[in-house]
């Protein structure tokens, strides 16, 4: 089938603003967005930029806008549309472009370091490994799934309004250690995520559980992220 | 620009970031420099698992471990090597599990264990549950739990900073080149050690498991500058790639009961492998797959399936929930309804840069050490998984070499001078981005997918010498093809047109290491098959390869022996 792709571009040493250019592909219904990217990229227009590397969901590197939709091009087969041969890609937003379709990750980055994103366990631990009941460790299953591809931060009304917010992926990363049942630093990371720029500026929109690609209930963590921190009062 | 650092780890998959987190706090200065960011490194696509003799679904024993490394190596690994590896797999998991790693539990709260292909109880008897795993994202979660203890250690990570080159002065290794991808500038790193942890070649094989940072860069550079590679010919295929995509389904998938099949709904790895059928060590099923298709009982399109459909719903989605995700999402398949379409996909490199247990990069067969630099992870060869590795394994080796060679610049690093950087070290970079940026002949994409399909048409899963010759010769016209490669961006910012033909580069410069040491081993062994020497040769070849790049007169191949402790050479049956 031949499907047009229209893509918004913006390269900073030649263009002052952004653009979209059109490109016509011969593709299968099969074929991933990422398969197509690939395709103009190598026949077409080397000079088209994206991220990627795995090309099946797993590293997050390919996190952009499909149709007004976040979500990652290696995860999106063309059938999955319906039938449709038009497709507008896009750049994620609220982060600065670089090039074409990668933006500036150092913000979402940043706010991940910042909830202390490692796990922490001062006591000495036994010969043999931590026990931890399989119900607890089902607990922090979907967390730990994040691929930190940024696709529902960059979907969060409350980050493009301010910037400074933690954004629903660092939030779920502390969600990860928090309810860990190993992990000791609780206090510390409620005091982080307890804040003005954390947990209190998710106004529960859900728009990151719409377009997550591994399926995570991130507000459900948000909520008992802050109920928790109600709890403890810190 | 040029930074100073005692310590650089080119890499932060498994490998380097275990080496980062031992060196860490150690008072000496260490950076890691990787082209992808660091939690996007290829080791967060390990599905399976990471074996130990912990024993906790039932007996195990490290020599056990050690016994079905040697055997699935084909008696080509290195048993020294491989004894300090399973021995020291027990402490290994225990400290990642104290480090974070949220691994999958028993019912009394233990770290849970499955069976894997190759491992087995008692020295072959049967099947044993060894495998360690996070649902089948184990890869994934050790890698967020490492880089993430590197963050919480203070290291200092340069992410998308791609390294072109290692600095050699008077045979040390003293830094490297690297290129800042988001600005396009050159910068020189002066280190007194360089730990190379770069991982795999995969993207030399048109089909192949690998993400498209796989370009083997790290085979690539010491062996330009006259450090050999070994056992190249070893090549790793995974049986159970999705049909088209070459996407992984995990051993993990036949661990917990899938049985493979041909078109008449036959169980075939009964007939190739009575005793663990389908839990036969990745090489033998891919051949079996291959004979299955060739004979006539694989299905139109060259595939054979992957049947989980009588394990239940809720055992498919609780056990392998990224899996059944996969093959949902990409061949509109749901496994708890139907067989899945598979054939073998490029995997993994046995071979790689020389180095002894310690991480030390040795070039020759006497083992003398290449002053500064070490290697650890897929791009190492120590060696201990031979001529096959066994699933499991290889996570295995990142984290336990990776330590290692971390601990072992640690101790050496107080006594190292710093070698003076020898004059302009970045020219040989400059003049081979400023001639790709000014080249006049094909794009890289064409040369690359000519590669890509001579390497899995002449020298995969079988081969023989008419095939070689010509995967020889084609790969030195690629190469003269390659001199005057094109790019369509010129500019500064974010260039992956150019870092892809300079990646192209590398993978042709593996590819003839490859193709070269397959042709010269006229026996079978292992992953390497050769149709016109089906047998094994102990006589003549239980020894390993080394492969020496001459661009003139094409490569010159050796040998090194291999080192056997407690188990002699047998045939190798399932
Ligand atoms: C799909 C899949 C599933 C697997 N499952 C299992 C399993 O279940 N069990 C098991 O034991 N093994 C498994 N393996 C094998 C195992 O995952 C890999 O061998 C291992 O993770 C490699 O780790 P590494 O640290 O050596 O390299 P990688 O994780 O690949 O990391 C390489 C690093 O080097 C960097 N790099 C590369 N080139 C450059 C450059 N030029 N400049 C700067 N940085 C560079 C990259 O950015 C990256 O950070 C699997 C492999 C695949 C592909
Ligand atoms: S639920 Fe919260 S974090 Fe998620 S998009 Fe809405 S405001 Fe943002
Ligand atoms: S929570 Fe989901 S969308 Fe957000 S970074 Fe993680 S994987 Fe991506
Ligand atoms: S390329 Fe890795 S998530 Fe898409």
């Amino acid at each position: 089938m031949e499907v047009s792709f229209e893509i918004l571009r913006f390269d900073p040493s030649r263009d002052s603003s952004p653009r979209y250019q059109t490109y016509r592909v011969e593709a299968e219904p099969n074929s991933r967005i990422l398969d197509v990217l690939n395709t103009i990229k190598w026949e077409q227009d080397g000079t088209l930029t994206y991220r990627r590397s795995c090309a099946h969901g797993v590293c997050g590197s390919d996190a952009v806008v499909i149709n007004g939709k976040n979500g990652l091009a290696c995860q999106q087969l063309l059938k999955n549309y319906g039938g449709r041969t038009r497709f507008r890609i896009e750049p994620l937003p609220a982060f600065r472009v670089i090039k074409d379709l990668v933006v500036d990750m150092e913000p979402f980055f940043r706010h991940y370091e910042r909830i202390k994103p490692y796990f922490v366990n001062e006591k000495p631990p036994p010969e043999t490994e931590r026990l931890q009941d399989p119900v607890d460790r089902e607990a922090i299953d979907d967390a730990t799934k994040c691929i930190l591809c940024g696709a529902c931060t960059g979907s969060c009304p409350s980050f493009w309004s301010n910037q400074q917010y933690l954004g629903p992926a660092a939030l779920l990363k502390a969600f990860r250690f928090v309810f860990d049942t190993r992990d000791t630093a609780t206090d510390e990371r409620l005091k982080v995520v307890n804040d003005q720029d954390g947990l209190w500026r998710c106004h529960t929109i859900f728009n990151c559980n719409a377009c997550c690609p591994k399926e995570i209930d991130i507000t459900d963590a948000i909520s008992r992220l802050k109920v928790l921190a109600v709890q403890t009062r810190l | 620009m040029i930074f100073k650092h005692d310590v650089l780890i080119i890499g932060g998959g498994l490998a380097g970031s275990r080496a980062a987190i031992e060196m860490a706090g150690s008072g000496a200065d260490v950076a890691v420099l990787t082209k992808v960011y660091a939690t996007r490194s290829h080791s967060c696509a390990a599905q399976g698992g990471i074996s130990a003799a912990l024993g906790n679904r039932e007996e195990d024993n490290w020599l056990w471990h050690a016994f079905d490394t040697v055997k699935g190596s084909d008696y080509l690994g290195d048993q020294d090597a491989i004894e300090v590896m399973c021995h020291d797999a027990i402490r290994t998991i225990y400290e990642l599990e104290h480090m974070g790693v949220p691994f999958s539990r028993t019912e009394e709260g233990r770290i849970d264990q499955r069976p894997f292909g190759g491992h087995t109880r008692n020295f072959g008897e049967r099947a044993v549950r060894r495998a360690c795993y996070a649902a089948d994202r184990t890869g994934h979660v050790m890698l967020h739990t490492l880089v993430e203890g590197c963050i919480g250690r203070g290291v200092r990570f340069y992410h998308e900073f791609q390294v072109l080159d290692l600095v050699f002065n008077d045979g040390v290794c003293c830094g490297v080149v690297a290129y800042e991808i988001k600005t396009g500038r050159l910068h020189t790193f002066h280190a007194r050690a360089v730990l190379l942890a770069t991982g795999g070649y995969g993207k030399a094989f048109r089909v192949t498991s690998n993400g498209m940072a796989n370009t083997g860069d790290g085979f690539a550079w010491p062996y330009r500058h006259g450090i050999p590679l070994e056992d190249m010919e070893f090549v790793q295929f995974h049986p159970t790639g999705i049909h088209g995509f070459g996407i992984l389904l995990s051993e993990a998938a036949r661990g917990e009961g899938g049985i493979l099949r041909n078109k008449d709904g036959e169980r075939f790895m009964e007939r190739y492998a009575p005793t663990v059928k389908d839990l036969a060590p990745r090489d033998m099923v891919s051949r079996a797959i291959r004979t299955e298709i060739k004979e006539g009982r694989g299905f139109p399109g060259e595939y054979v399936v992957l049947d989980l459909t009588h394990l239940g719903k809720d055992h498919i989605e609780s056990k392998l929930p990224d899996i059944t995700s996969f093959c949902r999402i990409y061949m509109g398949i749901d496994p708890v309804e139907k067989p899945v379409p598979i054939h073998p996909t490029a995997h993994y490199a046995m071979g790689g840069v020389p180095t002894d247990i310690d991480g030390r990069v040795v070039k020759d067969a006497a083992n003398t050490p290449v002053p500064g630099l070490w290697a650890a992870g897929e791009v190492a060869c120590v060696s201990v998984h031979g001529a096959n590795r066994l699933g499991t394994n290889s996570l295995l080796d990142t984290v336990v070499f990776g330590r290692r060679g971390g601990k072992s610049i640690k101790q050496t690093l107080p006594g190292l001078e710093w070698t003076p950087l020898p004059e302009d070290p970045e020219a040989t970079v400059r003049d081979h981005i400023a001639r790709v940026k000014a080249g006049t002949g094909e794009l890289a994409a064409p040369i690359r997918k000519e590669l890509g399909e001579t390497m899995m048409n002449d020298c995969s899963v079988y081969r023989d010498e008419a095939g070689l010759t010509a995967c020889v010769a084609k790969v030195r016209e690629l190469r003269e093809r390659y001199r005057s490669v094109r790019v369509s961006d010129k500019g500064d910012v974010f260039n992956t047109d150019l870092l892809e033909a300079i990646e192209l580069g590398s993978l042709i410069d593996v590819a003839e290491g490859i193709a070269t040491a397959a042709l010269h081993r006229t026996e079978s062994r292992g992953a390497h098959s050769r149709m016109d020497h089906p047998d094994r040769d102990d006589t003549n070849w239980l020894k390993h390869s080394l492969v020496w790049r001459d661009e003139d007169r094409g490569c010159r191949v050796g040998d090194k022996p291999v080192t056997i402790t407690r188990f002699q050479p047998k045939p190798r049956s399932y």
